[in-house]
């Protein structure tokens, strides 16, 4: 058997913690080979020993089967591996082709040739079905192109295998299903790959065979077409995970939220939220469904006071919140885990602990006279680390050098321990392995059980699918209907989510002939 | 070696890199380096007379690099230094002649005044940041002439058409005979308590109150203030201000301890301009503030001596000052240096 990558028994450590311990993969010529494993099990550690940015302490490293030093990034592009980072390292306002050439720029007579190395991107676009504009300015496109570009970066370097570092984290559903095809292309033209991912959907799509790994320990490698998702996050977890959300029947008694005709702009002054209606109770969890960019933004930012409104009214357990300071919105009940962590969740460059007490620092006991009391702080911080398994070395770490998914827990275990009457989840699960996902629906279904409302946006289907008790459907800034998710389907979702209002099984099919014409 | 003697032996090593390439310097231009140090040193510890200077000169820097560094640590950047400083000696010298009260009474008005002006000369580029997103560098600059020539013609307007205010009323003096004859009849006055008092309250401001958190927070991140209740714009011009009043009291440094009076001002004292470095220096720490402020003032007042005592000529010494501050900011590349060698040395 041909192995184009061979990384044998390889153990990283850093003083006395153990990143990897002691793993094998092998990466055959022309398969896709999914590496798994949970937030912080190692994944990244292991990519960055073969790309030459870690030196291991034991294993050897082997490429077409002759044992290498990879001593930095350089000695790993000359031998043909190129990196596919998870946060893009491009410059905003260059080109395309300005970007790929970067730090290698081809030059003619002293000057640097864009003209050559354009028409090689172009070609090199063509080749893998990449359709990029050589000449457009990174800030002015997309988050998926601009993923293609780093693909090209590695492509143009002469990069034969290919490391993804969870390339899917920050696409929509649609720019997903293009990636996968690109990477099936590139295979075909006799590229291999290493996909790093915690999403199992995407590994029985795309991979040929899987390596997992566990709290940087090797557990073994399998192929894809001999396995099936749960056994793999069972060997992923280290113990059995349920997929289906477990969850008796909801019962909802009064309204929490209420939103009357609002109307809400962007920075803009574009229209958004568009005379939306919609109304919470106590006791139940309602999803909101739909197409990133119909007016969820707006909607939330709305209601937490973060964005002006420009009509309608909003009420928290009947008292009128509209235009109210973000200060005395969470004062009247509002809990809110916000769609960007790092915009509005965190102060990345405070610690866990300051972080911890962001909502509350300003009232007793955590503040006396003027006066912090870092003691009460430090102590809620580490209730909060310890109850939601934050994986910090304390909580007086930076929250900047946590992983985005121990973020993640820290903000809600910071949100959900306030208690509120209303907690709004946007996106909670986002970048989050499948072990953490089940924590976090608990907790959410834990609030509703406690007579809380609870309201989850939500991009990924499956998730408003399995924990709402009722579905509102958000398009074009409104709420074109409200489902309920027992009686209805992905696929009648989907055409609401894209539009059509009508229900019922006659609509659906006219709504699929609609799409077909 | 461990990080700390690595820590311990960086500004060592710093200060003498920089006292050997200023040694160059001086044999380039044909003059005694040994000469010029032994001046130098006499200069800052030669005498209790030099020291006594050299503290009086250390005080304003310590304010002015408070001023710098709370600005920088709470996300603004507080070029204006120099104006508030000018604005605060002025406003000092004024109420310390203007008004005859008891000293317990007059002092601290006195004081107060100097900080207050400062604050506000610091609150315009705050407000106009906090609600026009004015940029606070152009702004305080600015600000910075607009100081020099207010100044200049409050002065001429206070005294009549003089170009020197009248002399503050002792009442309202930082001046210390005791201090005076403990350093050989130097002007050392009580004006390195205050600087010592403010580093404190610097210290308490950002990591004890509410203030100083929510402070630090939108230095950070507005956007998660605004999400966590604070009132992002209070805090921004709040910033400004109290930067602005510890460049307030530097001015009543000069004002109601060194010179006991304002002269119309030809250009800038460079004190508020030194600040920046000062705060730089001290990595925008309270206590490192007082070091850096330690060097730029021993050094400032030390090289003094060296055009008398060793017959160097002011422009050499300039030149001699600048690089030895030049090889302690850029403490960061012996830190490498160090580094380097102790890999090596374990790769052995």
């Amino acid at each position: 058997m041909e192995y184009v990558i061979e990384m044998l028994n390889i153990t990283k450590k850093f003083g006395e913690f153990r990143a990897n311990d002691n793993i094998t993969l092998q990466l055959k010529k022309g398969e896709i080979h999914a590496l798994l494993g949970e937030n912080g099990a190692g994944k990244t550690t292991l990519m960055n020993v073969l790309f030459g940015l870690y030196q291991p302490e034991e294993g050897e490293i082997r490429v077409n089967g002759k044992k290498v030093n990879i001593s930095n990034p350089n000695v790993a592009n000359d031998l043909g591996i190129g990196m596919v980072h998870q946060h893009f390292m491009l410059v905003e306002n260059l080109t395309i082709t300005e970007n790929i050439i970067l730090g290698s720029e081809p030059k003619k007579m002293g000057v640097v040739n864009i003209k050559d190395a354009a028409k090689k991107v172009a070609e090199i676009s063509k080749l893998y079905g990449l359709n990029v504009d050589p000449y457009a300015k990174i800030e002015d496109i997309s988050v998926g192109m601009q993923q293609r570009v780093e693909i090209l970066k590695t492509l143009y370097r002469g990069a034969n295998i290919l490391i993804f570092d969870e390339p899917t984290a920050s696409l929509t559903p649609q720019e997903i299903q293009e990636l996968i095809a690109i990477m099936k292309k590139l295979i075909t033209e006799g590229k291999s790959i290493i996909l790093i991912t915690h999403k199992l959907q995407e590994i029985m799509d795309v991979s040929d065979r899987v390596t997992v790994i566990r709290k940087g320990q090797g557990i073994g490698t399998v192929v894809t077409s001999e396995t099936n998702p749960e056994e793999l996050a069972t060997l992923m977890v280290g113990r059995q995970v349920t997929f289906k959300t477990e969850k008796g029947p909801a019962n909802p008694t009064d309204e929490v939220l209420s939103v009357q005709d609002l109307v809400v702009t962007d920075n803009r002054g574009i229209e958004r939220v568009k005379g939306l209606n919609l109304s919470i109770r106590r006791g139940e969890i309602v999803g909101l469904a739909g197409i990133d960019g119909n007016g969820q933004t707006e909607l939330i930012e709305a209601i937490a006071g973060l964005r002006k409104v420009k009509g309608g009214k909003i009420t928290i357990n009947s008292k009128d919140i509209t235009g109210k300071s973000p200060r005395e919105i969470t004062q009247s009940g509002l809990g809110h885990i916000p769609q960007d962590r790092h915009k509005h969740g965190l102060v990345l460059n405070f610690s866990v602990g300051y972080n911890a007490a962001l909502q509350e620092y300003y009232h007793e006991p955590y503040s006396k006279n003027g006066i912090m009391n870092y003691k009460v702080i430090s102590e809620k911080a580490n209730k909060i680390i310890e109850e939601y398994d934050v994986r910090t070395q304390g909580e007086w770490e930076l929250s900047r050098a946590l992983s985005g998914g121990n973020q993640q827990k820290l903000i809600i275990g910071r949100e959900v321990s306030r208690d509120p009457d209303l907690l709004i989840a946007a996106l909670p699960t986002r970048g989050l392995d499948v072990g953490a996902i089940e924590f976090i629906h608990k907790r959410l279904i834990e609030q509703r059980d406690n007579g809380k409302a609870v309201f989850l946006i939500s991009f990924e289907l499956d998730e408003v699918m399995n924990v709402s008790d009722r579905i509102a459907v958000i398009h074009d800034g409104q709420i074109v209907d409200t489902v309920i998710p027992s009686e209805t389907n992905e696929q009648e979702l989907g055409l609401l989510m894209a539009g059509h209002a009508i229900k019922g099984k006659d609509a659906l099919k006219e709504g699929v002939d609609r799409d077909v014409k | 070696m461990s990080n700390r003697v690595v820590s311990l032996l960086v500004p060592v090593i710093s200060i003498i890199l920089g006292l050997l390439v200023g040694a160059i310097v001086m044999l380039f231009s044909g003059y005694d380096p040994v000469n010029g140090y032994i001046a130098l040193w006499n200069g800052i510890f030669g005498d209790s007379y030099a020291i006594g200077e050299t503290i009086r000169q250390i005080s304003p820097y310590i304010l002015a690099g408070l001023a710098v560094a709370f600005a920088f640590r709470t996300g603004l950047f507080n070029i204006g230094v120099e104006g508030q400083l000018m604005v605060g000696w002025f406003a000092a010298v004024y109420v310390g002649a203007a008004f005859e009260l008891p000293m317990i009474i007059h002092l601290p008005i006195t004081l107060l005044a100097a900080a207050l002006a400062g604050a506000i000369w610091g609150l315009v580029p705050g407000i106009l940041k906090a609600t026009l997103r004015v940029h606070e560098v152009i702004v305080t600059i600015m600000m910075n002439y607009v100081a020099l020539h207010v100044v200049n013609a409050l002065i001429k307007t206070v005294s009549g058409g003089s170009y020197k205010t009248e002399k503050i009323q002792p009442t309202a003096s930082l001046r210390s005979d005791f201090l005076s004859n403990l350093t050989d009849y130097s002007t050392l006055h009580y004006g390195i308590f205050v600087a010592l008092a403010m580093v404190i309250v610097m210290w308490f401001i950002l990591e004890k109150t509410k203030t100083g958190f929510e402070l630090k927070s939108v230095g950070f991140n507005e956007n998660a203030s605004q999400y966590a209740g604070m009132n992002v714009k209070k805090n921004i011009v709040l910033s400004m201000v109290i930067s602005g009043a510890f460049a307030g009291l530097a001015g009543a440094m000069e004002g109601l301890g060194t010179f006991g009076s304002m002269t119309s001002q030809g250009g800038f004292t460079g004190i508020g301009f030194d600040g920046i470095a000062v705060a730089l220096l001290g990595a925008n720490t309270p206590l490192g503030v007082i070091f850096g402020a330690s060097l730029f003032g021993s050094l400032k007042y030390g090289a003094n001596n060296m055009p008398n005592a060793a017959n160097i000529p002011l422009e050499i010494v300039s030149i001699v000052v600048a690089l030895i501050i030049f090889f302690v900011a850029s403490g960061y590349i012996i830190r490498v240096g160090l580094q380097r060698l102790n890999k090596k040395k374990e790769a052995k």
